[in-house]
């Protein structure tokens, strides 16, 4: 593979460590828009069989082209500035909304090594970035000039800001346990433990000692990528759409694909935290990135599955369950996890 | 000029910027969103002096909570400009001196091999394997443990005066409690009447 590649290393010359970055992060992106775009597919499939409907199935072979249909509609769409909207911000918005969804996925780990960068404080750095979402709800709300997205906004960032707490929490119990920021570090310490030596990799996983950090977490997340149960942020019965009612085109597509695309990164780092990320559920079969693969569909299914079972949460429901509900529960059990590593019970040495 | 010193550069010419637009820009919601650059910017000079820690934290608490509060505050206030430069010129000496005190410290601390203030040695390079994050963690809780211990407990005091300060009772308003409204069962609010049919 080096000397393969050692012809083109030499035509790049000191500009390579730059272009061979921008190739990995080509490597990385160009899969993810393809599957948030089938999972907007899937939604619409999944949902669809839980309501005794077919769901999209008219463009290519089982509705496979849909996806490519939607995306190519949008973009030949006009996107309409308000005359009123402060027109700057109103661009930025979208954009604020999908890139930090995106430069999350730097310090992924998808494999043993697979990872573009692979720094100490990962975690830490997916907790800043991820902070960053709630901006492109705000300044889209705010420049639209309108009612409806500003009402939106502001709720998006009262719920955004309350469920990063509990989540942030959750993440301290997992980085106590694995005494590391490192996210790959996090996946090779699940690994470990009685269960993993006698051949049940899935039961050192962290869900099982940290079980009801993995819930909050997972709810949070949901609450986080404002999806069904939580999408008062758009509650299209009451503000119509929130922040994005003003949008078209392919502006509204980026808020679309910032969500989706959320979906993914929830998911993926919840399987990478507590569901032992590349590492297989049984020794007997071999580590590996389908492992991942799996375990981010099983959860994006349950993303589905909550939107099609649960109706949507009243507002004060929310703050309720996020302030008074899982603050206290993560806070709890961040002691109960360090008393518990510090006495003789302990399972992490 | 390497590199590093090629990105501190461009970091700190933002970063200027970024910070004048915040003093010069007419829309507080524009000044706001470019204080929340200039506290990234800042971030990432951070980073660049192997502070990962610190650089991270600055944008998780500036830029990911308190600018989101500060932004919500600044949308819904109606800020009237004129009335708020009313008081320029009666802030301008006071700003002027603090601004020239901050100018003479900096002169002191850029200037401090001119001033013979260098006896300070340079820190050693860092080792492999050190990471900022455990070593601060590790001062914070062994050295300095008390200090922190009550910054926090001046913290958690300042937050309970900041809610007991904001809470209000009002008398009649209709807010419901959703406690309550979940532990509602089936038979608090339905009765079923098991009626037999009647004949004509």
């Amino acid at each position: 593979m080096d000397g393969l590649l050692q012809p083109v290393v030499d035509l790049f010359g000191p500009t390579w460590p730059l272009v061979w970055t921008l190739v990995k992060i080509v490597a990385i992106i160009a899969p993810l828009m393809i599957c948030i775009a089938y999972l907007t597919l899937a939604e619409r499939k999944v949902i669809g069989y839980m309501q005794v409907r077919i769901g999209p199935n008219r463009v290519g072979p089982l509705g496979l082209l849909q996806p490519i249909a939607d995306g190519v509609k949008l973009l030949l769409k006009e996107v309409i500035v308000p005359s009123g909207a402060s027109k700057g911000l109103f661009i930025i918005g979208p954009i604020l909304a999908f890139a930090p969804v995106l430069a999350a996925w730097a310090v992924v780990p998808f494999s043993d090594g697979m990872v573009l960068a692979n720094v100490d404080a990962g975690l830490l750095f997916l907790l800043a970035i991820t902070s960053l979402e709630v901006y492109g709800v705000i300044v889209s709300g705010w420049a639209s000039n309108s009612k409806y997205p500003f009402v939106g906004a502001m709720r998006a960032a009262a719920q955004m800001v309350s469920y990063e707490i509990s989540m942030g929490f959750a993440l301290v119990c997992v980085l106590m346990i694995s005494a590391s920021l490192n996210l790959s570090d996090i996946v090779m310490q699940q690994g470990q433990g009685r269960f993993a030596d006698m051949g049940l990799g899935f039961l050192s996983w962290n869900w099982l000692p940290l079980f009801p950090m993995f819930i909050v977490f997972m709810v949070s997340g949901i609450a986080e990528t404002n999806r069904a149960p939580f999408d008062v942020v758009e509650g299209e019965s009451e503000i119509v759409a929130g922040h994005m009612v003003e949008y078209s085109g392919m502006a509204f597509a980026l808020f679309f694909l910032g969500e989706y695309a959320a979906m993914w990164l929830v998911s993926a780092l919840t399987s990478i935290l507590f569901l032992g990320g590349w590492l297989s559920p049984v020794s007997f079969l071999p580590d590996g990135f389908h492992w991942l693969f799996i375990k981010v569909a099983a959860i994006l299914f349950l993303f589905l599955w909550a939107r099609a079972t649960f109706p949507r949460f009243r507002y004060d429901h929310i703050m309720r369950l996020g302030w008074k509900v899982f603050i206290p529960i993560t806070l709890t059990w961040v002691i109960v996890v360090a008393v518990w590593m510090l006495s003789p019970l302990s399972i992490w040495k | 000029m390497d590199f590093k010193t090629f990105v501190f550069y461009m970091f700190a010419t933002i970063m200027i910027l970024a910070s004048l637009r915040v003093i010069t820009a007419r829309n507080p919601v524009h000044a706001a969103l470019f204080l929340v650059l200039a506290f990234f910017t800042a971030g990432g000079i951070w980073m660049l002096l192997e502070a990962e820690f610190l650089a991270i934290t600055l944008v998780m608490v500036y830029v990911g909570a308190v600018m989101v509060l500060f932004l919500f505050v600044v949308m819904m206030l109606d800020i009237n400009l004129d009335r708020i430069r009313e008081g320029f010129w009666s802030y301008l000496p006071l700003g002027a001196a603090i601004g020239l005190l901050m100018v003479a410290e900096m002169v002191i601390v850029l200037g401090g091999s001119y001033f013979g203030l260098d006896s300070m040695p340079e820190p050693p390079a860092a080792a492999a394997g050190y990471s900022n994050t455990r070593e601060l963690g590790r001062l914070l809780y062994t050295e300095y443990v008390y200090p922190f211990e009550l910054a926090s407990l001046v913290l958690l005091v300042a937050m309970v005066a900041a809610v007991a300060l904001t809470l209000r009772h009002r008398k009649g308003t209709k807010s419901v409690n959703p406690s309550q409204q979940i532990a509602v069962k089936r038979n608090d609010r339905v009765r079923m009447v098991s009626m037999p049919t009647e004949k004509e």
